[in-house]
């Protein structure tokens, strides 16, 4: 809190938050540094840090053995598509409650917040069945459309709070030189709402990547993503530590680098504009 | 400003995102209420019959209920208590001036992105196992002996790995809450002789309660749904031990083809769910005005 730190008073926070980031950080370096190991390796006991013995071999049996390529199309797939057509959905209604506000815009937003409380159980037995009757239980289309719902209120929200921090006077100006609404658009707000968008992609990519209840009990084999994938871990093949490191390695590192440049928008995002 | 012209636009533009929105609400939660009136098994289709409110009367007697109910409040209030606390220490620690500030940051936010599938199988195999464990190295290396922690202890393990979830979360909201202060103010209060516990109790305290209510509120609609998490470690057992209501009714639904009680069940999370949302929305409503 105070600003004047001495040399000494800043080695020690130093050392201190470098030991607590470690600490958080462990679970994944250790995850990561097993992926390297042989299976005896992963398992043997002491366990060596790094002076084991370092392989590429369990990336390549996990894609050899379980297709790890394809659930991980499915992954990027089910992720962008839902994002992508959950902003063009968006866009337009953000756009309009942020700079033409009704008198019940606000009622029509937290409407749209609460539809996010609705717990998933709440709706998964319907859901479960419309889809096994329309034939899309586990299909890419079916979780697009599915985690798209999920992620358009966040979706509208992030736009809506980006979009009013555009300032109104300018287009009130375009408007008294005579611009109609399309050139409004066009060429006044698209640029000005281009990095809101991008954040928002960014995070409702990363929030649809890692969605595990949809994906768990909507997929099979087929249209399975890296969640569910990861899940047929969860018994026998568990044991095989270093496989499993291997696929939960590659399963997590996408979204890892995307989340760390999306730390400001999460915040935004993820708390509905309420803290910024 | 807005002419008819305009606002009738505007309304065309919000109409797909409320229409699909109402749809995804409206037409699933109609047919969970019907369902819920109904004795209907997937394993015996054609044989539905009304029966009225027996499935709540089963779901809410079952002693399933109370220990999912019970293991739910556990896991959300344990989640929110290390979180939150956590979370604001944290954030005062990586508030201060330090080396390496960005590359702390980062990985001390990095658990957030794991997937919970992979977060719990990770700590489920390669640090809670009692044989192979780092835990239990750990144990055996200090001359302990190794503990079975999903056998022994399962829910408060999954409030561990949901903690290790969600603490960079409450973290990274709080951090930011702080970077927002006003420095000036501290500064003047240190000038007038406030000591740095009354600086933190009634300038620091009351600056950040704000953020660490959204992040109790947003926790909590999460908290209330953890599911991958039970599903990959525990299956919610042993017993009902892990089992939250999002699980139970999970298993009722798809694990027992009972739609009618899963649905009861469902209605009954929807209700306690709300609950929490009300109070969500009045604090989120307020920022609006602002």
């Amino acid at each position: 809190m105070a600003r004047s730190t001495t040399p000494r008073r800043k080695a020690m926070f130093t050392v201190f938050a470098w030991a607590v980031g470690l600490l958080l950080f462990f679970p994944i370096l250790w995850t990561v540094l097993t992926s390297f190991k042989t299976e005896a390796e992963a398992i043997a006991s002491p366990p060596s840090f790094l002076g084991f013995h370092w392989t590429f071999e369990n990336y390549v049996t996990v894609q050899e053995r379980s297709n790890y390529g394809r659930h991980f199309w499915n992954s990027v797939v089910i992720s962008v598509g839902s994002t992508v057509l959950g902003v063009l959905i968006a866009v337009p209604a953000a756009w309009a409650m942020a700079f033409v506000p009704g008198k019940r815009t606000r009622d029509v937003l937290m409407w749209m917040l609460s539809t996010k409380m609705l717990p998933p159980v709440g709706v998964l037995i319907p859901i479960y069945l419309i889809f096994r009757d329309l034939g899309l239980l586990d299909t890419k289309f079916g979780l697009v459309i599915v985690l798209m719902l999920i992620n358009l209120p966040i979706i509208v929200w992030m736009l809506y709070t980006y979009f009013k921090e555009i300032p109104g006077e300018i287009l009130e100006a375009c408007r008294m030189d005579g611009a109609g609404l399309r050139e409004e658009i066009i060429h006044v707000l698209t640029p000005m709402a281009v990095p809101g968008i991008a954040s928002t992609l960014l995070l409702n990519v990363i929030l649809a990547w890692n969605e595990a209840f949809w994906t768990l009990n909507l997929t099979a084999a087929k249209a399975a993503p890296l969640t569910a994938f990861i899940a047929s871990y969860s018994s026998p093949e568990g044991l095989f530590y270093a496989k499993l490191s291997a696929a939960s390695t590659m399963a997590i590192a996408p979204i890892m680098i995307l989340g760390w440049f999306s730390q400001k928008q999460l915040v935004r995002g993820l708390t509905f504009g309420a803290v910024k | 400003m807005a002419t008819t012209h305009s606002r009738s636009a505007a309304r065309l533009m919000i109409s797909p995102a409320v229409l699909l929105l109402l749809a995804w609400m409206i037409i699933p939660l109609a047919m969970t209420l019907y369902f819920s009136t109904l004795r209907y098994n997937l394993l015996m289709p054609g044989m539905e019959e009304f029966i009225g409110f027996d499935n709540y009367r089963y779901f809410l007697t079952d002693p399933a209920f109370y220990a999912a109910f019970q293991n739910t409040l556990l896991l959300v209030v344990g989640v929110l208590l290390i979180t939150v606390i956590g979370g604001v220490l944290l954030a005062l620690l990586l508030d201060q001036e330090f080396w390496g500030q960005g590359i702390v940051r980062i990985l001390a936010i990095a658990p957030f992105f794991v997937m919970p599938t992979v977060s719990a199988l990770v700590w489920k195999n390669m640090f809670m196992n009692p044989v192979n464990g780092l835990f239990a190295h750990i144990a055996k290396g200090l001359g302990l002996q190794p503990y079975d922690f999903l056998a022994h202890a399962p829910l408060f393990s999954i409030v561990l790995m949901v903690s290790w979830t969600w603490l960079p979360f409450a973290t990274l909201i709080l951090l930011t809450a702080l970077q927002s202060l006003d420095r000036e103010q501290i500064e003047a209060a240190e000038m007038d002789g406030a000591g740095a516990f009354s600086r933190f109790f009634y300038i620091v305290v009351p600056h950040l309660s704000r953020a660490a209510t959204v992040v109790v509120l947003i926790e909590t609609i999460f908290l209330l749904s953890v599911f991958a998490e039970i599903l990959v470690t525990t299956n919610g057992g042993p017993g009902y031990a892990s089992t939250n209501i999002t699980y139970l009714v999970y298993a009722q639904s798809l694990l027992q083809f009972d739609v009618g009680g899963g649905a009861a069940g469902g209605i009954v999370a929807v209700v306690l769910a709300n609950i929490v949302a009300i109070f969500l929305m009045r604090m989120i409503g307020k920022n609006l005005d602002a």
